[in-house]
């Protein structure tokens, strides 16, 4: 029975963790250009992006989710999403990437506003282009700046992954929820779905290592 | 001829003008001070020279040649700003070292970028040339520490040497120990000093009168944005013709 359990858990967390990656791998550059977006010189866009951002970190992920998977069937004749797990998880992907991005452009747009314009222009008059500047003066230093609030974002992700089973997607909750009320010719369990947590608890636990890390190697320089 | 020509600059911000018809020039080797208080433009005044603020109106020639002139575009390229920028070095009051390189690393950033544009000098020529300046600025033995780990003076000091790695033309001094606290203005003010005996054109703003008054050959006093008195030292500080020179140096001989 426990290596059923612990099967089924896996594929659910393999779930899990490859929305989790989706999430960073599409949120983590869509968040510098929503980043820059806010901060155009060009007043239409600015608002615009703020505006965006503020909707999107003012309302629930789990309405943005089920705006995004139920909506568009509604609208057009049938949903634009493929059917079965397939759909549900491109569903989630978009959500997630769209709501993360927002949250990490603020994080992006703080860091870098945070970084002194002494910091350019000493750059400036020692010549370098501003291409120069970005990469060799105030990249690190936005990168040290971000590190902390980026890894209690991520952590954060870890665990929101988890809503994206209102659309039924199967991440290790629903893997673990379905032993309760009847999978694999098991029913009424109920240690599956407190051995879920052990799950997010490891890989947490790995990635508060993994950013600490992180953090103390930039530790360096103020 | 002089290597600084600056004629008729004028700078506003929004309503408010801040420089109006400043012109001065500079000889090849000479130290010109910039005193005056608050607001009178100074900083501003380096800043365009430097092209981080873009005058009004005006003209500005480096050795004869016409680097900027407000009224004409061709002179304002983005592109060529960058090498123009080249003929100032600038030293900010708050140092803007950057902080994530050792202090050798400060110094040769800038100049190992430039190599690997335009070939060149090695890694190694520069590095050896940034430990010389380090050296000169009496911080051989803080090469390899990072700005947070050094004195205010001692940043100042990296700060200074960061500048005369590119070898400006003109290297511009902007308030450059009012960061400090009094027991450390010293060593920075004794660098400079030892700049302007080895002839090196310098254009310094500061409110540390006495040595502006020893190390200067030429002296401006501005106030609202113009050029009230200017000329040698000794006559516009110890003996102003003009009322508002008077007035202003009198708060420094009370105290
Ligand atoms: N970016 C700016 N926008 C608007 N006004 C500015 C700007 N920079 C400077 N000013 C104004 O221009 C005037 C001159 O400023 P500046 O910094 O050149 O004076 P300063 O002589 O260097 O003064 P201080 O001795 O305090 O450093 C001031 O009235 C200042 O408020
Ligand atoms: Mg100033």
């Amino acid at each position: 029975m426990f290596l059923t359990v612990i099967g089924a858990l896996n594929e659910g967390f393999l779930q899990t963790l490859k929305l989790f990656l989706v999430t960073l791998i599409g949120a983590i550059p869509l968040g510098l250009v929503v980043s820059f977006g806010s901060m155009s010189r060009f007043t239409p866009l600015r608002w615009l992006t703020r505006t965006v951002v503020w909707v999107i970190r003012g309302t629930p992920l789990m309405l943005q989710l089920i705006i995004i998977f139920y909506i568009p069937g509604q609208w057009l004749d049938r949903s634009p999403w493929p059917g079965g797990e397939t759909g549900r998880f491109m569903a989630s992907s978009i959500a997630f990437i769209i709501n993360y991005a927002c949250y990490f452009s603020e994080i992006y747009r703080g860091g870098i506003q945070s970084i002194p314009v002494g910091q350019q222009e000493a750059g400036m008059v020692l010549g370098m282009t501003k291409r120069q500047i970005f990469f060799k003066v105030t990249l690190l230093q936005m990168i040290k700046r971000i590190v902390p609030p980026m890894s209690n974002e991520i952590i954060t992700l870890v665990k929101d992954t988890s809503i994206a089973r209102i659309i039924s997607l199967q991440e290790v909750i629903w893997a673990g929820y379905a032993f309760l009320k009847g999978s694999h010719g098991y029913s009424g369990l109920t240690w599956p779905l407190f051995f879920t947590g052990v799950y997010y608890l490891v890989f947490n636990g790995g990635l508060t290592l993994l950013f600490g890390w992180v953090e103390k190697k930039l530790d360096y320089f103020r | 001829m002089s290597i600084l020509e600056v004629r008729n600059i004028e700078k506003h911000f929004g309503a408010t003008q801040v420089l109006n018809d400043i012109s001065f020039s500079l000889e090849q080797g000479q130290a010109l001070s910039i005193i005056g208080s608050s607001g009178s433009g100074k900083t501003t005044l380096l800043r365009c020279l430097n092209f981080l603020e873009k005058p009004d109106g005006g003209t500005i020639s480096v050795k004869g040649n016409m680097i900027f002139d407000a009224s004409d575009p061709a002179t304002q390229l983005e592109k060529e700003i960058r090498t123009k920028r080249l003929h100032f070095g600038l030293v900010f009051q708050n140092f803007n070292l950057f902080p994530q390189y050792t202090a050798l690393q400060n110094v040769t950033l800038a100049r190992e970028l430039l190599a690997a544009e335009r070939g060149g000098e090695s890694k190694e020529a520069i590095e050896a040339a940034g430990r010389e300046l380090l050296a000169q600025m009496g911080l051989a033995d803080r090469a390899n520490h990072y700005p947070h780990q050094l004195s205010g003076g001692q940043q100042q000091r990296v700060a200074i040497a960061r500048a005369l790695a590119l070898h400006p033309d003109i290297l511009c001094f902007d308030e450059p120990t009012s960061a400090l606290d009094p027991e450390l203005t010293g060593e920075v003010l004794r660098v400079i000093r030892n700049l302007a005996e080895q002839n090196t054109t310098m254009i310094i703003v500061t409110h540390e009168m006495a040595f502006a008054r020893d190390v200067a050959d030429q002296v401006i006093f501005m106030d609202g944005g113009v050029i009230v008195e200017q000329g040698d030292p000794r006559e516009v500080i110890d003996h102003p013709k003009e009322e508002r020179t008077r007035q202003f140096l009198s708060r420094y001989s009370e105290n």
